[in-house]
């Protein structure tokens, strides 16, 4: 095998992974970008703020940001639990935690629906509100959390936590001086990627939020209506929002992993 | 006591977002018997819908299998400028929204956009007919395979292929006999997840499809369409149909996942 071959090789599979996605991701993402900004920068600010739209943009952001705080903690706490508690069950609950992304999102709604609905047997109806919609997010984000969290805490040593503990530590006290430290980067990279899914998040919400403007309506419901209006331009203009939204939230995953890769 | 508590708080936490929510559905679907459920699915606007989403299903699992692993043998195996960026334009659909890929797809392959025109003028549709819905399913599925091959080819190591090429081996007998055995566990595992996104895609297939029921209708459409329909029985069978076929992939996955810890040690 010569070196020239190698390289050969190379060129042609890097040439053909590149045209592949460029023709299916890349130049249409362009296109969207491009589309937003056809009719100039105002055309694409009064696309974004009009009433409909904004509103629906501030509670996506909005109700993403506490989602994505819910899954912080109670991520954390389901990852401890898997790692660190024994009982009958666990192995059960470690499998359907990966539910969420093997179930498809309009199922995800229509169940929640089915327990939360007008016809919900618990007597609890979030049909059409807010906190239906963040379920919603709740359920389609929680493995995220959970599965960063976890591998972290099997790889942690507990000799450190039995030297805090043999030295007069109180739980609370290791907890927060051993255990915490090592594994925020993973909390928050998890966090980040539970943000950027529910920012993202469309089937789950279209039954529960009976997307009502100004109300339960999410940005990429929004979106959709006005495609179907055929308001393509300012279709393109929220896209681009959301795909800002995006990126930012990825590029500070991506600082957090190498923070978290430095220090461990 | 604060181990009971943690452990309460994980269990009904699950309880009350997953798993009672999924066995109302199931409990619904099966109250009157298999009976209306192999009715409901056996209409000919679900029977068609099952068509509709194997066919889209079927030809992008193909498509990202291939691609996945041609991508991964590139990340893992060669060295070239700009490798990083490769990566990361392969994760990019994570992040995309699934109502922005379709109108991404509409903007380049419509009737009124350029690449659309022309290949209408070729008498190719692709929006609001099947190549589209398979180009929407391809774009959500896309990383799927090459994350799943990519941390195996890198366990792997190349000297085993190395080893086979001094002795003769051409490329095709070197990927057939070695690399792939190497990662089929990997392989299917990543397979078995793409499977699975691509039969439950909803939103990108929504905007691309035309939702035209009977011709462009998917599994997933079906059921939002027989739901806003007041037709619950059908839209809940197919549902319960979808989740189980989700519970499946889940166990699946799990089958495949441990046998390539065990291939690394």
């Amino acid at each position: 095998m010569t070196r020239s071959r190698v390289a050969g090789g190379t060129a042609a599979g890097l040439g053909i992974a590149v045209l592949y996605l460029s023709l299916i991701v890349l130049i249409p993402l362009a296109a969207v970008v491009w589309r937003s900004a056809d009719e100039g920068p105002g055309y694409f600010w009064r696309s974004v703020t009009t009433p409909d739209a904004w509103a629906a943009l501030t509670l996506t952001i909005g109700a993403s940001a506490l989602v994505a705080l819910v899954n912080l903690v109670i991520g954390t706490v389901i990852a401890w639990v898997l790692v660190r508690d024994r009982f009958p069950g666990r192995a059960v609950l470690d499998t359907i935690i990966d539910l969420p992304f093997a179930l498809p999102t309009i199922v995800a709604g229509l169940v929640l629906l089915a327990l939360y609905g007008p016809q919900s047997p618990l007597g609890v109806n979030l049909a059409y509100s807010r906190a239906g919609v963040v379920l919603a997010l709740m359920f389609v984000t929680l493995p995220f959390v959970v599965r960063t969290v976890q591998p972290v805490l099997l790889e942690l040593d507990t000799e450190m936590e039995q030297a805090a503990a043999s030295l007069g530590a109180k739980p609370f006290q290791t907890f927060r001086r051993i255990i915490l430290p090592n594994l925020i980067p993973a909390m928050l990279s998890g966090t980040a990627l539970a943000f950027t899914r529910a920012i993202a998040e469309f089937g789950s919400t279209v039954l529960i939020s009976g997307n009502l403007p100004f109300k339960t309506q999410v940005a990429a419901v929004n979106l959709f209506s006005q495609i179907e209006s055929d308001n393509i331009t300012g279709a393109a203009a929220i896209s681009t929002v959301l795909l800002v939204v995006a990126l930012v939230a990825l590029i500070a995953l991506d600082v957090l992993q190498r923070w978290g890769s430095r220090r461990g | 006591m604060a181990k009971h508590v943690l452990r309460l708080v994980a269990v009904v936490y699950v309880l009350f977002l997953l798993v009672l929510p999924v066995g109302l559905i199931v409990w619904r679907t099966f109250g009157d018997g298999l009976g209306p459920f192999a009715e409901a699915l056996t209409s000919p606007s679900a029977l068609h819908a099952f068509k509709v989403t194997l066919a889209v299903a079927g030809w992008s699992v193909v498509a990202n299998t291939v691609f996945g692993v041609g991508a991964a043998l590139l990340l893992v195996r060669h060295e070239f400028p700009g490798k990083r960026l490769l990566g990361a334009f392969i994760d990019l659909p994570m992040a995309v929204s699934p109502v922005v890929v379709g109108l991404a797809l509409i903007l380049v392959y419509g009737r009124f956009a350029p690449v659309g025109g022309l290949l209408e003028s070729w008498g190719i549709q692709v929006i609001f007919s099947t190549p589209g819905m398979v180009l929407a399913t391809v774009f959500v599925a896309l990383p799927l395979v090459v994350r799943a091959v990519v941390p195996v080819l890198e366990e792997l190591g190349d000297e085993q292929e190395q080893a086979a090429h001094t002795l003769g081996a051409g490329r095709l007998q070197v990927f057939t006999r070695i690399t792939l055995p190497g990662i089929r566990w990997a392989l299917g595992y990543g397979v078995v997840l793409c499977l699975a996104r691509s039969l439950g895609e909803y939103g990108a297939v929504a905007v691309v499809s035309g939702r035209l029921v009977d011709q462009t209708q998917t599994l997933t459409l079906f059921v939002e369409e027989r739901f806003q329909n007041f037709d619950q029985p059908a839209a809940f069978a197919a549902a319960t149909a979808l989740a189980l076929i989700a519970v499946v992939t889940l166990l699946l996955t799990k089958l495949l996942r441990p046998k390539d810890r065990s291939h690394g040690n």
